[in-house]
This record gives C-alpha cells, structure tokens and sequence, in this order.
C-alpha cells in the first residue's frame, strides 16, 4: 500500500493515502476543468463567427444596396480564381476516385440480390446528395481554408488589419466579403463538377469492370436523380462554403504570437473546418431525412 | 475648448486584463492637449503604455474612461471619439495617417499600390491623378525609384519611408508615429527625422510621436510628454526638457526632475531603476 512509485523519501501509510486521494481528485477536476474550458472555448468561436457573419452580411446588404459602397469585384475575381482554381484537379481527382470505389463496393451485395446495374442509381443518389458536396469541401478546407487563415493570420501580425483599420478601410468589408462570397460561389461550382466527375467514375467502373451496358447506367441514372438532389447538395455546399470562409476568417483574425501563431490558426482551421462540415452535414441530412426533401 | 487644440486627452483610463484573470491599469488619467501644427512627442519607458496611449488616440482601442475630444477642420464641433459610430468615426480617421512601427506595408500590394490604396477607396480621383499623387508621395519620401518593388524587398528604413507615403496619401491633419526610428541605425533613423519635419512644415500637420530615443526626440520635437506608469510625469517645452537633461545632478531637487534626468540622459542608475533606495555608494557616484 506505502510504497509509492515515485522517487523520493517513502511516505508513511495514512498520508500517502491521503496524497494518492488528492491527486486523484485534482487529476478529475483539472479534467473536468478542462473540458468545461474546451466547452466555453467553442461556444465563443461559434460566438465570434456567428458576429463575424453578420458584420459581414452587413457589408454585403450594403455593397449592393448603398450607393457609393464598393462590392470589389476585382476582389472578388481573384479570390474566385485563387479559392476554386487550384482546387479543380483535386476535386476532379478524388471525386473520380470515390465514384470507383462506391461502385465496387456495391457490387456484390447488389450482384446477390441480382440488380446490378442498380449501381448507377445508388452511385448517383451517393456522390450528388452526399459526397460530392462533402468531399469537395473537406478539399477546399485543406486548399483554401488554410491558406486564407495563413493570409489573414499574417496580416494580422504585420499590423496590416490594424493599418486597414486605421485608414478607415473596414476588414470586413475589405478582406472577410470577397473572401466569403468567393468560397461560397467557387465550392458551388467545385461542387457540380465534383457530381459529374463521381458519377462518371460510376459509369466507368460499372461499364469496363463491372460489365453493366453503359446504355442501361445512363437510364437509371436519370431516372434516379431529380432536381432535388442536385438542388440540397448545392444548397449544402453553398452552407459549407460559408462555414470553411467563416472559420478561416475568424481563426486568421485572432492570430497573436508570431509565426508560430499563423502556423496553429492554419490547422485549427482544417480541423475545426472538418468537424463542423461533418456535424453541419450530419444535420442536414437529418432534417432532410424527416421532411423527405 | 482652446480653438488651437486639436485633439484634447481627458483623464484617459485603458485597463486590459491580464492572462491570470486581474486588471492591469496601463493608463492611469492621463490628460495633455495636442496643440495644431506642433509636433509632441510622447515619451517614455518600454510598457509605460506609449503605444496603448497611441492606440487609444487612433481609436483602435476603446478606452475604459476618461475622453478623447478630437476637433480637425472638417468637424463642425469638437467630438469624443468614443462616442462617435463607426461611420464618423471613419471620417476622422481620413483625417489622419499613421507611420506603424514596422511600416505595416499591405505585402500583397506593390509599393505603388499600397499608395494608391486610400486615394481609391476614399476619394473620385481619376485613376491617371492617382498615378501622379503616388509619384510626388514616393518622390516626397525619395522612394520613386521604387514604386513597382514588393515590400518584401525593401529595407527596414525603406518600409517606413512607403509607409509614410502612404500615411500622407490623403494629405492629413494628423500624423501619427509609433517608434519611428526603431530598428534602425543610427544614420537612417536622423534621415527619417529628417523627413518627419520636412513633411511637417510642407503639410503644416500636426505630428503626434511615439518614442524612446532620445536623439530623435530632441531633434524632432516641439513639445514633449513623458509618461510614467500610465501618468503624465511631464509635459513641456522642448526647451524645457533639454534644461532637465542638461541640468549638473546636484542641481536636481524632487524625485521628479531626477528621475527625467535619468532616463533623458539613459543612465543606469537613478529613481527610475532605484527599487529599495539607493546606496551611499551610488549617490557618491551620481553625484560625481
Ligand atoms: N493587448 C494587450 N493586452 C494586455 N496587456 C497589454 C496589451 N497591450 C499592452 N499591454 C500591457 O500594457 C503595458 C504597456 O504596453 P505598451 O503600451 O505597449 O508599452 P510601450 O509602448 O510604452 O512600451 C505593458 O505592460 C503591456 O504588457
Ligand atoms: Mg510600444
């Protein structure tokens, strides 16, 4: 019972006791402290980012309806171009990939039940509800996400917000709109190319391996899809759009501590990205689920 | 309100709390009025709150009491900026430039462009005027030939002289400087005065300067403010302050005039590093 594991003189046996009861009780309560700290931290993210959307909204209701606000479309473009561009092979990529693997994977259990070309529908259903909006946004998190946290967490250091700022340019405005729109818009797009490129990987698969007619694949496809799965994955991948901007925005505002605190608001940013996008889809499709939509 | 003050600190009062959880008072009622056309410098030691104060007065940091009345041209009557919304309070601030201490150049633009920056967004000059504004702005600060670099490849002395183009790109009332002549050398740092009070006889501004090096203080100011944990210690005349520094030890009489002699001069021992009283053995040797 005495003997401790740790150095040190031997402690005598009532008062080791004593100690091992102290030091568990602190270990549960730094935990518990902890933990409520990580709670209180997230709830003031979401704080912040749900401030940070509406200053932003305001911006915009502004740009476009104040006379003599700017909505930067120089901005905009380039942030259209750097945000969507880079990311378009990835996307294309991956997609192509996923569309392989879901077929694949199918294919037996549908094989046993005798309906295999069915896997153009499930293929469809999969990659334009679900996948292609979600994986083209964890890529953008990864591409755009953090390299807008980078920007603006350096910008922050360089007392550039601050010199922004002190020139009676708003950020918001200046920096977190055209970021926001454009995320929005170019994860959109990523978006329809993602569903062309996975189900074409479907088609592929079923068509070469699986030897499904390419003929009755583009048939069921068809028929399989409607405008309302198109419409709740953009519609998803509009939302993820904004909340890839958004975490960037925040964490590449809050940067303090020098590089180092560039290098942490980058991968919380993908990290936090990752997470939100899965619970936020998670929802989603919950709420999609129960209303039939 | 005296009509040749421009702006008018009021018994400013900033708090930040510190990571353990309690409130530091970084500035304590510090009151002093900013005449037009002088150039003041705020004086003092590293974390006397010189950059807090200069914070405030640009309105970046809301302060916790006290007022700070600005009263530029354009405004029909003096006004707290605390009290102004974002919007006017953005007109004030067209009204000045800041010099921050390591430029604070925007690195994605070029030399020109950060320039042009605030011309474009605040005014309807043609984007060929603009082009000419930059080039007198550049040529003022003899950076012209220069224009299309990067910041990134520009010099430390280089960077300020852009961003003090580009502080007076919207030909301001106000100049702000925050430790204009950190980080550099002792030759770049004079030309930098130089420029300082160049700009400030050919744009009649008011300059407001940050710093803790003397050379620099003594060559540029009219008036200086010395601060002291988060308090006016003193303010004056130029000529005062170089009567303190220059002033025989034995002279000095209060812990007041000792402790300015002491940091106007930068020695190492007197008031100001003095935590439990000097020794006989120091006063001997400050004494001579
Ligand atoms: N944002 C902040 N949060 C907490 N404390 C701060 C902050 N800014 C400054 N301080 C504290 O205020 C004091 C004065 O800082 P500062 O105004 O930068 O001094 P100076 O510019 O005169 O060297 C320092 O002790 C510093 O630690
Ligand atoms: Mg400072």
């Amino acid at each position: 019972m005495s003997d401790s594991p740790s150095s040190g003189p031997p402690a005598s046996g009532p008062s080791a006791g004593a100690a091992r009861w102290r030091r568990m009780v602190e270990g549960v309560g730094g935990a518990v402290i902890g933990w409520v700290d990580r709670c209180g931290e997230t709830v003031r993210f979401v704080g912040d980012m749900t401030d940070l959307l509406g200053h932003t909204l305001r911006w915009l209701f502004r740009s476009v309806f104040v006379p003599g606000v700017r909505l930067r479309r120089s901005a905009l473009a380039y942030q259209m171009v750097r945000v969507g561009v880079r990311s378009i092979g990835i996307v294309v990529l991956v997609q192509i990939f996923i569309g392989i693997i879901l077929a694949l994977q199918l294919a037996p259990t549908l094989r046993d039940y005798g309906q295999l070309e069915r896997v153009a529908d499930v293929v469809a259903i999969a990659v334009v509800r679900e996948l292609g909006p979600l994986i083209s946004a964890i890529v953008l998190s990864g591409f755009a996400g953090a390299s807008i946290a980078a920007e603006i967490g350096a910008m922050k250091e360089a007392e550039e917000i601050k010199a922004l700022k002190a020139h009676a340019l708003n950020p918001y405005h200046f920096l977190v709109m055209p970021r926001l729109l454009a995320t929005v818009m170019m994860l959109t797009g990523l978006t329809v190319i993602a569903d062309v490129v996975g189900v074409f990987g479907g088609f592929l698969t079923s068509w070469l391996v699986l030897e499904v007619p390419p003929a009755t694949y583009v048939d069921l496809t068809q028929s399989a899809l409607g405008l309302k799965d198109l419409f709740t994955g953009l519609f998803k991948a509009g939302v993820f759009g904004m909340l890839i901007a958004l975490i960037a925005c925040c964490e590449g505002l809050r940067v303090s501590g020098g590089a180092e605190g560039v290098g942490r608001a980058t991968t919380a940013t993908v990290v936090k990205s990752i997470v939100a996008l899965i619970g936020v889809d998670a929802l989603f499709t919950a709420v999609f689920y129960v209303f039939e939509i | 309100m005296d009509s040749d003050v421009i702006i008018s600190v009021r018994n400013v009062v900033k708090t930040f709390r510190s990571p353990g959880g309690d409130e530091v008072r970084v500035l304590d009622g510090v009151t002093f009025d900013i005449l037009r056309g002088e150039t003041i410098v705020i004086m003092g030691g590293s974390g006397c709150g010189k950059s807090t104060l200069l914070n405030c007065l640009i309105g970046e940091y809301t302060i916790d009491g006290g007022q700070i009345i600005y009263s530029t041209e354009r405004m029909p009557e003096p006004r707290d900026i605390g009290e102004l919304p974002e919007a006017e309070l953005n007109e004030v601030r067209k009204r000045f430039g800041i010099l921050f201490q390591s430029g604070a150049l925007f690195n994605s633009m070029s030399v020109a462009e950060n320039i042009a920056l605030p011309i474009r967004e605040h005014s309807d000059v043609p984007a060929r005027l603009i082009d000419t504004i930059v080039t007198l702005k550049l040529e003022q600060v003899k950076m012209l030939e220069h224009r299309d670099k990067m910041p990134a490849q520009l010099s430390g002395g280089q960077k300020k002289r852009v961003g003090l183009a580009r502080a007076t790109a919207l030909d301001p009332e106000i100049l702000f400087y925050d430790e204009p002549s950190a980080g550099l050398d002792p030759v770049t740092s004079a030309t930098i005065d130089e420029l300082m009070i160049d700009l400030s006889k050919k744009l009649l501004v008011t300059s407001v300067v940050v710093t803790h090096e003397m050379d620099s203080a003594f060559r540029i100011a009219d008036r200086m403010v010395m601060l002291e944990r988060g308090r006016v210690l003193k303010l004056g005349a130029r000529s005062e302050f170089e009567a303190l520094r220059d002033a025989p030890a034995e002279s000095l009489t209060g812990r007041e005039e000792k402790l300015m002699n002491q940091f106007l001069n930068g020695f190492s021992v007197g008031p100001l590093t003095d935590v439990h009283g000097m020794s006989e053995y120091e006063k001997l040797i400050i004494a001579g």
